[in-house]
C-alpha cells in the first residue's frame, strides 16, 4: 500500500493529488489565511496576547536589582537628563510656557512611539523559538509588543501627572482629551510596529539602524522645543511638515490637553491624528499579513 | 500492510517536494576587514549558496499512522518535518495537510526567561486554548512533565532533558491532527521516554498522525507502524517499521543487527518482532 502511494504520486501529473486534496479538505502547508479569517484567528488568541504582553513586561526588568521599580525610574531619569541639557544648559525653554511640563509630556508621549517601533522591530526575531514551535497568527507578536509599550506608557503617566501638577497645572475636564489622544496614538503605534516587524524579520540589520532613525525623528518632533516658535523663522512648507509629523501630532495633542496657556493647537491637528491612526493601523496590519508565510523561516 | 491505511483519509500529502536552504556564501565569516574591502572595491555582497536538503520526496500519511523518519545526519529528516509544519516553503512540489501540524523540536525553546508555569500557560494559550481549558489541563501537564519544583523556576535553569519534557508535555496536552516530533524525546530519561511513547500511541488512537524523527531505532520500532528511510534527501525505503529498520541497520549498523539476531536466537526477548507493541 505504502509503496503504491509513492508510485502513485510519482506517476501522477498532479490530478490525483488535487482530487485527494479536495476530497479530504487538505490545506497547503503554511498557507496564509484570508484577511478575515486571519483577523478571526487573531481575535481567538486575545488571551494569549494579554498574557504574553504582561509576561514580557515583567521579564524585561527581572534581572535587575531594583526590578519593576525601573518601570518608573527609567522615564523619571530620562526627564531629568533632558531637563538638565535642554532646560538648564541650552536654555531651549526660551518662549515656552511651563517648560518642565512641556518637556516631560513630550518625552513620555514620544517614548511610547519610539519604544513601539523598537520593540516591534524585534518582536519576530526575538521570539523565533516560539514561532518555530507553535502556530498562531504572527500578528500576535507586534500587537503584544505594542501592548508592552502601552503598559509602560501607562506607568510613566503615573509619574507624569504628578510632575504636571507640581508645575502648577490644575486638573480640568479638558484633561479627558488625554484618552482619545492616547487611543489614536496607540493605533498609530500598532500599525507602525506591524510595518517595522515585517521589515525587521526580513532584514536583521533593522535594529542596528533604527536607533539613528528614531533619534532623528525625536529631534524633528518638537519634543525639546516648540514647533511653533521654531517654525516661525522658516518657510510655510517646513512649518507644515513639522505640524503633520505624526511624532509631533500626538505630543501636541496631549500637551494641549494637560497644559493651560500654551500656544493654540494648529488647525486640523485632531484630523491629522485620526488620519494617521486609521491609515497607518490599517495599512500596517495588511502589510504584516501579506508576509505571514515568511515569518520564522530559516 | 495489514492496517486499513488506504481506506482511511489522508492527513498529509507530500508531492514531489524539493527543499533548498539558502546560506550566506563564502565571505560571510571573513569579518570586518573583508566587509570593508568589499565596500571599498565595490564588489557585491557574498553570493548565496544553495543546499539541497530534500530532493523529490513523495508520501501520503493517513489517520492513525505513526511514521518514523530515519536516516543518517543530514539526510533531510528535520527539514522535511519543518516543511510539513509549514515553516519552510518547498522549492518545488507541494505539501498538503489536514489542519495545522504542530512541530515539536529539540532546539526549539519556548520562552527561556520565563518560569515553567508561565510557559505552560502561554504555550497552551498560543495553541488556541481558552483560559478555562488551560486551567483544566494545567495540573495534568505539570504532572506529565514530572519536573517537580522546577516548574516555578525560569526555563533557562532547566537541564536539556527537563526542558524537553516540559515542551513535550505542553504540545501533547492537545490532540493534534498531525504531530511532528523531531528528536524531542532523545534527551529524556528512560522513564519519561516510556511515558511519552505511551502518549504518542494515545495521540495516534485519537485518529491523529504522528511523525517521529529519531536516531534511537528502538524508539522508532516501538512506537511507529511505518518507517520512511531517507538518504541524502531522497526516500530509500518506505514500509513497515520492522522491514525498513532492519534494512537500515543492515546498511548503516550491521553490528547492531547481528547482535540483536544473535540475542533472539539465544532465546532472549524478541522485542524487535513484537508487532503488538508496534501497532
Amino acid at each position: 500500500m505504502k509503496d503504491g502511494d509513492t508510485a502513485l504520486l510519482a506517476s501522477a501529473d498532479g490530478d490525483v493529488v488535487q482530487e485527494l486534496v479536495e476530497t479530504y479538505h487538505l490545506r497547503r502547508a503554511g498557507a496564509r489565511p484570508s484577511l478575515a479569517e486571519y483577523s478571526k484567528q487573531l481575535w481567538g488568541r486575545r488571551h494569549f496576547i494579554l498574557e504574553f504582553s504582561s509576561a514580557n513586561n515583567a521579564v524585561g526588568y527581572s534581572r535587575s536589582l531594583l526590578g519593576q521599580a525601573w518601570q518608573v525610574l527609567t522615564p523619571l531619569l530620562n526627564a531629568g537628563v533632558y531637563y538638565l541639557i535642554f532646560g538648564v544648559l541650552l536654555h531651549t525653554r526660551r518662549g515656552v510656557h511651563n517648560y518642565v511640563a512641556f518637556l516631560v509630556v513630550g518625552i513620555f508621549i514620544f517614548t511610547f512611539t519610539q519604544s513601539s517601533v523598537l520593540q516591534g522591530a524585534k518582536s519576530i526575531t526575538s521570539n523565533l523559538g516560539l514561532t518555530r514551535v507553535l502556530h498562531f497568527p504572527r500578528a500576535v507578536l507586534p500587537v503584544s509588543s505594542t501592548l508592552v509599550a502601552l503598559q509602560r506608557l501607562v506607568i510613566s503617566l503615573v509619574v507624569m501627572i504628578p510632575i504636571v501638577l507640581l508645575t502648577g497645572e490644575r486638573p480640568s475636564p479638558r484633561w479627558l482629551l488625554l484618552f482619545p489622544a492616547l487611543v489614536l496614538q496607540a493605533m498609530f503605534c500598532l500599525g507602525l510596529a506591524c510595518v517595522i516587524a515585517r521589515i525587521g524579520a526580513k532584514i536583521p540589520d533593522t535594529s542596528q539602524i533604527l536607533p539613528f532613525v528614531l533619534r532623528t525623528w525625536l529631534y524633528l518632533s518638537g519634543v525639546f522645543y516648540s514647533v511653533h516658535t521654531f517654525g516661525a523663522g522658516h518657510s510655510h512648507y517646513v512649518t507644515f511638515l513639522l505640524t503633520i509629523n505624526p511624532g509631533a501630532v500626538y505630543v501636541e495633542l496631549v500637551r494641549d490637553a494637560l497644559i493651560v496657556g500654551g500656544p493654540p493647537l494648529p488647525r486640523f491637528e485632531w484630523v491629522y491624528a485620526v488620519g494617521w491612526a486609521i491609515v497607518v493601523a490599517a495599512a500596517g496590519y495588511v502589510f504584516f499579513w501579506q508576509a505571514e508565510e515568511q515569518y520564522g523561516r530559516v | 500492510m495489514s492496517e486499513p491505511s488506504g481506506a482511511d483519509s489522508p492527513t498529509v500529502i507530500v508531492d514531489d517536494v524539493h527543499l533548498v536552504y539558502k546560506v550566506a556564501g563564502r565571505h560571510a565569516k571573513a569579518g570586518a576587514p573583508a566587509a570593508l574591502r568589499r565596500i571599498v572595491l565595490r564588489t557585491g555582497p557574498p553570493g548565496l549558496r544553495e543546499i539541497r536538503a530534500v530532493r523529490g520526496v513523495s508520501l501520503i500519511a493517513h489517520r492513525g499512522e505513526a511514521i518514523g523518519l530515519i536516516g543518517p545526519n543530514g539526510s533531510g529528516k528535520s527539514t522535511l518535518l519543518r516543511a510539513i509544519a509549514g515553516l519552510m516553503p518547498p522549492q518545488s512540489g507541494a505539501i498538503y495537510t489536514q489542519g495545522q501540524p504542530s512541530l515539536l523540536g529539540v532546539g526549539a525553546a519556548l520562552m527561556n526567561d520565563m518560569t515553567g508555569e508561565r510557559n505552560v500557560i502561554l504555550g497552551c494559550l498560543a495553541m488556541g486554548m481558552t483560559p478555562a481549558e488551560v486551567k483544566e489541563r494545567y495540573d495534568s501537564i505539570c504532572e506529565f512533565a514530572g519536573i517537580g519544583d522546577f516548574i516555578s523556576l525560569p526555563m533557562n535553569t532547566y537541564s536539556s532533558g527537563m526542558a524537553a519534557r516540559l515542551r513535550f508535555a505542553i504540545a501533547a496536552s492537545k490532540s493534534h491532527e498531525v504531530l511532528l516530533i523531531d528528536e524531542a524525546l532523545a534527551t529524556g530519561d528512560a522513564e519519561f521516554r516510556r511515558r511519552s511513547e505511551a502518549r504518542i500511541r494515545e495521540l495516534r488512537a485519537d485518529a491523529g498522525t504522528v511523525f517521529l524523527v529519531s536516531h534511537g531505532l528502538g524508539v522508532v520500532r516501538e512506537t511507529c507502524n511505518r518507517v520512511i528511510w531517507l538518504e541524502k534527501g531522497a526516500v530509500m525505503a518506505d514500509g513497515s517499521a520492522r522491514e525498513v529498520v532492519d534494512a537500515y541497520e543492515a546498511r548503516h549498523d550491521p553490528q547492531a543487527l547481528s547482535d540483536r539476531l544473535a540475542a533472539a536466537r539465544a532465546g532472549g526477548k524478541v522485542w524487535a518482532y513484537d508487532e503488538s507493541s508496534a501497532i
